[in-house]
């Protein structure tokens, strides 16, 4: 940044400035907020289970105390953040600032209690699960410059079409027909998008409609009655993975985890490896930079955007089939609740990278599992207001996070080739 | 330190802008979403046949036919459904314009009518006369609120609204559900989330009672559909005629030009948002004062996702919207005799529509298969996720 | 036998186009092309703005097809369904937009589609990517950092980096799409040094420009193209400027503009201490102050990319400076929307009329009242008044000689320079005290630019204080009574428009300190 001469009167801060100054001032009210709400008067410890059966390995803490140290901890933040601020690591210390936060919180909610962190933990994962997918599919077509709002639809797709090809043949075909529904209908989007230029907004929120449409009909004409023959694939039980598995507390949550988690991992290698170091990866994503110099270059950016395109909707397909054949057992109506949606804010947030994905996935699946466990504990928090949790995290990520990172320079641009 | 020039950018062009502000193309308005519907009934029909059996094809449709428009009885209903589906497709048709996508018409539609339902039962005392604009307005400002939010945060922070209108319905349906337990708001003696009633002096009027014929007084058409009308009106009055319209659709077309001619593009994208969410929140006003009587969950199903569907059908134009919203008045309400009759799932109507959408989105789509020539294309709407 | 050096020189038609034709809806681009190139060449292709220039060399590039004709290279006839069988069949193109990808770094700007591929999992070899990299770049003498990230890089750069491209993937044609319009007179003198070299080695080269000084010094040969059709050729030995653009137009054309001198009055613009950040947070725009009087043209010179665009965005309240201040007629305008400035009768030709300038879906008169919608005659209160708006319209139709059938199309249909005029005559039809034309006959026809310049004279001579910012040295020499130069941000120097010389001029737009 080419730093302003020092005698020059300035009429105005610049907007990084002013957005740091808003940043430092939210994390001074909140430690006022922590310390009036969580420290004062709060009485008792709160014991944290970090192993599988009470007692193992336990944190325990004064629950005040836990929060008068991140009151502490956030006012130092907003020191740091009005004066110097922290540059690319905003993001990564705001993440951790609000883990504990979290922290904090439940010290607070379960103060004279025990909680099992572990279980949290292992419930985030699993909530991340398929809004990491979703978000995953967003970045592999995005990155081509196609906006994925079908996601959502793909999902509830690939629910449907786990859980009946599951019960008609097997659940390991329940996850293959998932897949290539959720790419069926990723190719419609990409007709949609590619060949007819319709506005990809408008394509991906009529492929959400239909598809909810379409699985709620066949739903209620043929599962409802029958739904021992076409609703009952049974639930992919979780798969230990030797040594690693073993590992106290993190062994339990990342690697004893059912199918679904390892593919994630899996996507998220291939996909980082792939895009930044693969030919394919390179083309692709001049496609979504910059689809005139590509096309300049010999580069089909046609082709290349429906292939992407379909192999984010086998992603988010296979994603889908998560809700049914990794977690409830049977399909619902409408059962993805707005994952799809939530899956693109982790994908800004994460700054369209594969790994950014994860990682915001697992904050979006905190939030859920927080929610949940928030629920149990019974705060005297109304319940609705804790099943919005997620959608006001949702909210402030995307105001908050979205005008600093950049998408793909052509995102959501047709491509038009004379 | 120099700065690469910038490449001209493609202008992109908003599909429904007509050529002259006065004057109504024929072809894009009428003959494609026309063709559109009719293809559309044609791949429902299919999926009857697969789901159902070819015998089931005739009845259905003849069901959704008699269901929606033959008898007095039946089109009360149509215009009845039709009525919020008026007012939430003006909502998302006003966002078009300016180049904003209103998903959230649903959860909008949700705040207003509980806010017009609080003011129905709470304020008493008041005639008529007063009462019920007084409730109507509270359902307009409660929209308002809840359209202003995605709107501020669009125009500060480049929040699509897309996401935001999204997740503000999901939490606008859980405001809902926690204030109908409320032990101030619920109906005395129930357990199940409803709220009081609202009182008569609140109520819009049904306004068939008077017909001479069999069952008039069970008609339900109220007030509220020519309130809708007239709101349609005031729509396209505002848009095409008025300096604010003007400044709606250029932001929708291009924001730099814009804000170039001294548009304040962050403020209209406010405003819009606030109005859009206001027209749904009316449109909530009118099924709790005017179907229900009271708060319900669930009144505003689907009707945001319709109206989705219906402005993109109307071009976003407000006759357009008026007669779009008649006809899917007439498929949710023949949708119903359709599944009493024959016994076909009324979810099929959601397909029916989801097609529509589709062949509205893609015109080249229906030109191609009625070898007919097709309208403008879509082009592009809506802009990507930054400002 | 020969030897083998004059063999491999040995003058050979390299690339021909035979009888190319292509249309398009209502308009015939190209229309029975016939041109040759052979090895070892430079061919200049003229014409002005719309002669289909463009076009043909996209269809020579694989970017159209065309609907008749055929293209031969070495003797063979070449079917192109795309860009990389122009590639594969030795065609480069260094275009007038350049087509790099700002996020990636120079070298996988470079590899871009021929990637070479070794290590684990088919990944890319960048080492060796890069090592190739610098191979040419040293070989031609085009110098650059492989690993530097593109939109970082000065535009002078970015174009070395749209010669290597071409000459990773062993062009030996190549086509040059308004090179220099992003170089100062002495990085051009450079530029032609490496044409020159390239053309030494054999390869055959398309130079496009519409400067005809320029031509006359690097052509070969000059093939002149006027609405599609080949016109005329000429060789620098027997043509002159005045020829070249007596071709190119159709009719002869004056290349100077008629003006008297200027008698300026009090300082209407005055511009101090200016400072300008863009949306990446570097100062664009370093402490300028100038002045600028009634009755006077000022023009700003200098390469695009040097500050130029966020200057007038500042000054017309596009953008807000971050620090100095702005006065129009005294009064403080420096946080000033652009609403305000139009009242107080500020006139603004921006510097991209379709993404600024125009709404290109609305028709002629909506587009005319875009910043004067809001008050009389064209809306009382609230309510528009659109017959007026539309009355008012065609008479502005018709004083400024704008060419439609009606103002109720759309303004898309407008060609280039109608779109101007209509722009025109939307800023000058007010009574305006100062107007800002940025880059005003970019992309134009020559007929288009004499009007507007000639609209910009008379307002001067009406009281008029006018800055023309231009990246075109000829157009800011003719029209300006004094001349500023920009230079990464600063302005260097000032010159009175009668002693300007385009050498000098050049020397300060290259950064040279007086």
């Amino acid at each position: 940044m080419t730093a302003v001469a020092d005698d020059v009167e300035l009429v105005r801060a610049p907007k990084e400035v002013r957005r740091a100054r808003i940043l430092g001032f939210v994390y001074i009210g909140l430690a006022v907020v922590i310390y009036f709400g969580f420290a004062l008067g709060t009485e008792g410890d709160v014991t944290f289970r970090l192993g599988d059966t009470p007692g193992e390995i336990d944190l325990t803490v004064s629950a005040g105390g836990l929060a008068i140290f991140t009151s502490v901890v956030f006012a130092f933040l907003g020191g740091v953040q009005l004066t110097k601020g922290f540059g690319k690591k905003t993001n990564v210390i705001l993440a951790l600032a609000l883990a504990l936060l979290a922290f904090a919180f439940l010290g607070w909610a379960a103060a004279g209690k025990s909680l099992s962190l572990v279980g949290m933990l292992e419930t985030t994962v699993a909530a991340a699960t398929p809004i990491c997918f979703g978000a995953l599919s967003g970045v592999m077509c995005e990155r081509v410059g196609v906006i994925n709002i079908g996601i959502e639809g793909m999902l509830l797709t690939g629910a449907f079409m786990g859980a009946v090809m599951g019960s008609i043949v097997s659940p390991i075909f329940g996850l293959v027909a998932a897949a290539l529904a959720g790419g069926i209908l990723a190719l419609a989007l990409a007709v949609l998008a590619i060949k007819y230029r319709v506005d990809q907004i408008i394509a991906g929120v009529v492929i959400t409609i239909f598809a909810l449409g379409l699985t709620s009909f066949l739903s209620a004409q043929l599962l409802v009655e029958n739904a021992s023959e076409y609703n009952n694939p049974g639930v992919l039980g979780p798969i230990k993975i030797p040594l690693l598995g073993d590992i106290p507390v993190i062994g339990r949550i990342f690697f004893d985890q059912n199918i679904f988690i390892y593919v994630m991992y899996l996507l998220v290698i291939a996909m980082t490896y792939g895009l930044f170091r693969t030919r394919w990866g390179l083309r692709s994503r001049s496609v979504g930079e910059h689809p005139k110099a590509a096309d300049t270059l010999g580069i089909n950016v046609y082709r290349t955007r429906y292939v992407n395109v379909m192999l984010g909707g086998l992603i988010a397909g296979f994603g889908g089939a998560y809700f049914t054949l990794g977690s409830v057992g049977a399909f619902n109506e409408n059962m993805t609740a707005g994952r799809g949606f939530i899956g693109l804010a982790a994908m800004i947030f994460g700054r369209w990278h594969p790994v950014g994905a994860l990682g915001a996935a697992l904050v979006f699946g905190f939030a859920d599992s927080l929610q949940v466990k928030l629920a149990i504990l019974d705060t005297g928090i109304p319940s609705e207001f804790l099943l919005m949790a997620p959608y006001l995290v949702t909210i402030v990520v995307v105001a908050g996070v979205v005008g600093q990172a950049r998408p793909p320079a052509a995102d959501g641009q047709p491509y038009i080739k004379e | 330190m120099t700065v690469a020039p910038r490449d001209p950018k493609p202008q992109r062009s908003a599909f429904w802008e007509r050529v002259a502000p006065d004057k109504i193309d024929y072809r894009s308005l009428v003959l494609i979403p026309l063709l559109a519907v009719l293809t559309a009934l044609i791949i429902g029909a299919v999926f009857i046949i697969l789901t159902s059996g070819l015998g089931s094809v005739w009845p259905a449709y003849k069901a959704l036919f008699t269901g929606a428009f033959v008898g007095w009885a039946s089109i009360s209903e149509t215009m009845l459904a039709a009525t919020p589906l008026i007012l939430a497709g003006l909502s998302v048709a006003i966002g078009f314009k300016a180049g904003l996508f209103n998903i959230g018409a649903e959860g909008q539609m949700t705040i207003g009518g509980l806010t017009a339902v609080l003011v129905g039962f709470s304020v008493t005392g008041l005639p008529w006369i007063i009462h019920l604009p007084l409730a109507i307005i509270a359902g307009i400002l409660g929209g308002m609120a809840w359209g202003f939010i995605p709107g501020l945060l669009r125009a500060k922070t480049g929040a699509h609204e897309v996401i935001v209108t999204i997740m503000l319905n999901f939490v606008a349906f859980r405001i809902l559900d926690y204030v109908l337990k409320l032990p101030g708001i619920v109906k005395e003696g129930r357990f199940d989330p409803i709220s009081k009633d609202v009182l008569d002096s609140a109520r819009l009027p049904k306004i068939l009672t008077w017909l001479p014929v069999e069952n008039a007084e069970r008609m339900r058409l109220h007030l509220g559909f020519f309130l809708a009308l007239l709101v349609a009106w005031f729509v396209y009055w505002l848009l095409y005629k008025s300096t604010i319209g003007f400044e709606f659709r250029t932001v929708g077309s291009n924001p730099n030009a814009a804000k170039y001619g001294g548009i304040g593009v962050g403020a209209t994208i406010i405003l819009v948002m606030s109005i859009a969410g206001g027209l749904a929140g009316m449109a909530g006003a009118n099924e709790t004062l005017g179907v229900l009587g009271n708060g319900q969950p669930g009144f505003s199903a689907q009707k945001g996702f319709d109206a989705i569907a219906l402005a993109l059908l109307g071009r976003s134009h407000p006759l357009g919207v008026v007669v779009s919203a008649i006809l899917f008045g007439a498929l949710r309400v023949g949708g119903r005799a359709m599944q009493v009759q024959a016994d076909v799932g009324v979810d099929l109507i959601i397909i029916i529509q989801a097609l529509i959408i589709v062949f509205i989105a893609a015109p080249e789509l229906v030109s191609s298969i009625w070898r007919v020539k097709g309208g403008e294309e879509t082009g592009q709407l809506t802009r990507g996720w930054g400002t | 036998m020969l030897p083998a050096s004059s063999i491999i020189q040995a003058v050979c038609v390299r690339l021909e186009l035979r009888n190319v034709t292509k249309r398009f809806p209502g308009v015939v681009a190209n229309d029975s092309v016939d041109l040759t190139v052979e090895s070892g060449e430079i061919l200049g292709l003229l014409g002005e703005n719309g002669a289909g220039k463009t076009t043909l060399m996209n269809i020579l590039y694989g970017l159209y097809s065309a609907d008749e004709g055929e293209i031969l290279v070495d003797g063979e006839v070449a079917g192109f369904e795309g860009p990389g069988d122009a590639i594969a069949a030795g065609i480069g193109m260094v275009h007038q937009h350049f087509m790099l990808v700002p996020v990636f770094d120079v070298t996988e700007n470079v590899v871009l589609g021929v990637e070479p591929v070794g290590g684990p999992f088919a990944s890319i070899d960048m080492d060796e990517a890069r090592r190739e990299v610098l191979d040419i770049s040293s070989k031609y003498g085009l110098e650059v950092d492989p690993e530097a990230m593109v939109e970082d890089l000065p535009v002078g750069i970015q174009q070395r980096i749209e010669i290597i491209k071409v000459l990773f993937r062993e062009a030996e044609i190549i086509v040059f799409d308004e090179p220099t319009s992003v170089l100062t007179p002495q990085e051009v003198e450079e530029f032609f040094g490496i044409v020159r070299s390239l053309k030494e080695s054999g390869k055959g080269i398309i130079f496009i420009t519409h400067k005809l000084g320029e031509m006359l010094e690097i052509a070969d040969r000059i093939s002149v193209l006027r609405r599609g059709k080949v016109v005329g050729s000429a060789t620098p030995k027997d043509a002159t400027k005045e020829s070249l653009a007596e071709m190119m137009v159709g009719r002869p054309v004056d290349l100077v503009v008629d003006k008297e001198a200027a008698e300026p009055g009090e300082v209407v613009l005055s511009v101090q201490n200016l400072v300008v950040q863009d949306d990446r947070l570097h100062t664009v725009v370093n402490d300028v102050s100038f002045d600028v009087r009634a009755g006077e043209i000022v023009g700003v010179a200098g390469v695009q990319g040097n500050g130029q665009t966020e200057l007038v965005e500042a000054i017309t309240g596009l953008m807000l400076p971050i620090a100095g201040h702005i006065e129009l007629g005294g009064q403080d305008v420096t946080l000033a929307l652009p609403r305000e400035l139009h009242e107080l009768s500020v006139a603004h030709v921006p510097e991209d009329r379709q993404r600024d300038g125009l709404v290109l879906d609305f028709n002629l008169y909506e587009n005319l009242v875009l910043d004067s919608y809001y008050s009389e005659p064209y809306s009382k209160g609230v309510r528009m008044d659109w017959p007026e708006a539309r009355r008012h319209s065609k008479e502005l139709i018709e004083q400024y000689d704008i060419r439609t059938p009606s103002p109720d199309i759309s303004a898309s249909s407008l060609s280039g320079g109608n779109q101007q005029k209509l722009i025109v005559a939307r800023e000058f039809s007010r009574d305006v005290k100062l107007v800002i034309a940025s880059q005003p006959t970019r992309g134009i026809d020559v007929g288009s630019i004499e009007y507007i310049h000639s609209r910009i004279v008379e307002e001067r001579d009406e009281g008029a204080a006018i800055l023309i910012v231009s990246s075109e040295l000829d157009e800011v020499m003719a029209l300006s009574d004094r001349i500023l130069v920009m230079y990464r941000g600063k302005i260097v120097a000032e010159v009175a428009g009668e002693d300007a010389t385009a050498t000098q001029l050049g020397l300060f737009m290259a950064g040279a300190v007086s």
